[in-house]
């Protein structure tokens, strides 16, 4: 079946996605997906010290964990990454430290920025997650001999990764569409190669619908995957045959 | 107090804008929410289906890229209806489509998703014998939908609202990216012209810290407005 006409006629004028617009985008999905999985994996590994801190009784352990929190929850990431990106500049001396060849790309303070605010959510994320363990099963874990350590380690975080996973899924997919900001600070990542073929053909259509349907499966891939690893985690629960 | 090198007037009148357009939009997303909850519980395939992908796009996109998207594809498309309405009909119709119309429109439409979930959720967490006892008393559908179902979803749907205002709130900061002047617009211009960010940002986070702060106990407050008389199950 021969396509209908307009279609055909849209391809053969078709000026934007050539090879060389394709691989743009190619190379802006590259980067974005660098920098979500990295603040992601980073974020992840502090976040989970740092719950088990926010739980424990002490106020002047779990205080300052409260702040972070709060204050990296109540504010907008566009201002973290500015003042991050700004700021660091601005630090003095650093220009002559090797910190500046790292903080000179935006990638860098645009990392640190994404990484310490999924690194707060993650953080409240895991804290609910093990406050509502079933006291029955830290009972249990005790009457064993288990010391706190490893009660922790076998009993307390397993139980709660279970019930975290639903919320960390959501989170993840936040900090893909967050990440769309970084080209905000020159860096071209999938909006900013959306945004630099706007600009050449002025064609707002094509280069955002184009790019919004990269997002779109990239966002589903990850919910598909995170309902696999549920099915997973929580296979145990499922009815018996099924 | 801090010295804002002048710039503390145009700061707050971008603090305003911020707070309308935040209210504004917040608006618009609670209309977009029962609209779109109402039609993934009607019977009406169409009307399911079309809630369905309504709130399915939204959250597979960016909010920065739909606001890009409705920000320049805006004017384009008003000038090509514009086009077209004068050439067929000689209709003399334009207007300028600012950022602020974008942001509105953009976090409406983002958040009116999320609300869909939320009082789709709500209403579904009304007993159904309540509906049963006003359809037994003669009750419309409307009134029923009205008169029961609103008032005790709203309980339901207040701890979803209040989640999703909070993060409204801080998604206004995306329009000063498309060029809207509020208040993240100015503290930049004036972090880069005084070479000082964090003078100027820190305040500006603050400013965000109290509304979201604010907004959390006020949302506490109605909550247990809304959940008096109702016995507490723990």
């Amino acid at each position: 079946m021969m396509p209908p006409d307009f279609i055909a006629a849209w391809l053969n004028k078709n000026e934007i996605f050539t090879a060389m617009t394709i691989m743009e985008y190619w190379d802006g999905a590259v980067t974005t997906v660098q920098l979500v999985f990295l603040c992601l994996v980073i974020g992840l590994v502090f976040a989970v010290p740092l719950a088990i801190l926010r739980t424990v009784k002490n106020p002047f352990i779990s205080g300052p964990v409260w702040i972070y929190t709060y204050l990296f929850r109540g504010t907008p990431l566009l201002i973290q990454l500015y003042i991050i990106y700004y700021g660091v500049a601005q630090i003095p001396g650093i220009q002559e430290t090797f910190w500046w060849a790292i903080f000179r790309e935006p990638f860098y303070p645009a990392l640190l920025a994404f990484t310490l605010n999924t690194c707060a959510y993650t953080t409240e994320i895991i804290r609910g997650a093990i406050v509502s363990t079933p006291h029955g099963e830290i009972e249990a874990a005790k009457a064993y001999g288990m010391s706190w350590f490893l009660r922790m380690r076998r009993i307390v975080l397993p139980s709660a990764a279970r019930r975290a996973v639903q919320a960390y899924s959501n989170e993840v997919i936040f900090m893909l569409h967050s990440s769309a900001i970084a080209s905000v600070v020159t860096i071209v990542d999938l909006t900013g190669a959306a945004r630099n073929i706007y600009s050449r053909f002025y064609a707002p259509f094509d280069a955002f619908i184009f790019v919004a349907l990269c997002y779109m499966v990239l966002t589903f891939t990850m919910v598909f995957a995170f309902r696999k690893l549920e099915n997973h985690l929580l296979r145990h629960q499922r009815p018996v045959g099924s | 107090m801090i010295d804002l090198k002048g710039y503390g007037p145009e700061l707050l009148s971008g603090a305003v804008v911020t707070i309308e357009l935040a209210f504004l939009s917040l608006a618009l997303a609670l209309t977009l929410g029962l609209i779109g909850a109402a039609a993934k519980l009607s019977n009406s395939r169409v009307a399911v289906g079309a809630a369905t992908t309504y709130t399915t796009l939204i959250r597979g996109v960016p909010d920065l890229v739909m606001m890009l998207l409705f920000y320049y594809g805006g004017q384009v498309g008003v000038n090509m209806l514009s086009d077209y309405l004068w050439e067929t009909y000689e209709i003399d119709f334009f207007f300028q489509f600012d950022p602020f119309i974008s942001g509105v429109v953009t976090i409406g439409l983002i958040f009116g998703a999320y609300m869909t979930e939320t009082f789709r959720g709500a209403f579904l967490a009304v007993e159904t014998g309540q509906i049963e006892a006003a359809r037994a008393y003669g009750f419309s559908r409307w009134h029923t939908f009205r008169r029961i179902m609103v008032p005790q979803m709203l309980r339901h749907a207040l701890p979803g609202i209040g989640n999703n205002w909070q993060v409204l709130l801080k998604t206004t900061a995306l329009v000063s990216i498309i060029g809207l002047t509020d208040m993240v617009r100015v503290a930049e211009e004036a972090a880069k012209a005084e070479r000082m960010p964090f003078h100027f940002f820190i305040p500006v986070a603050f400013v965000y810290l109290a509304l979201t702060a604010g907004s959390e106990l006020f949302i506490k407050w109605l909550d247990k407005r809304a959940n008096i008389g109702v016995v507490q199950e723990n």
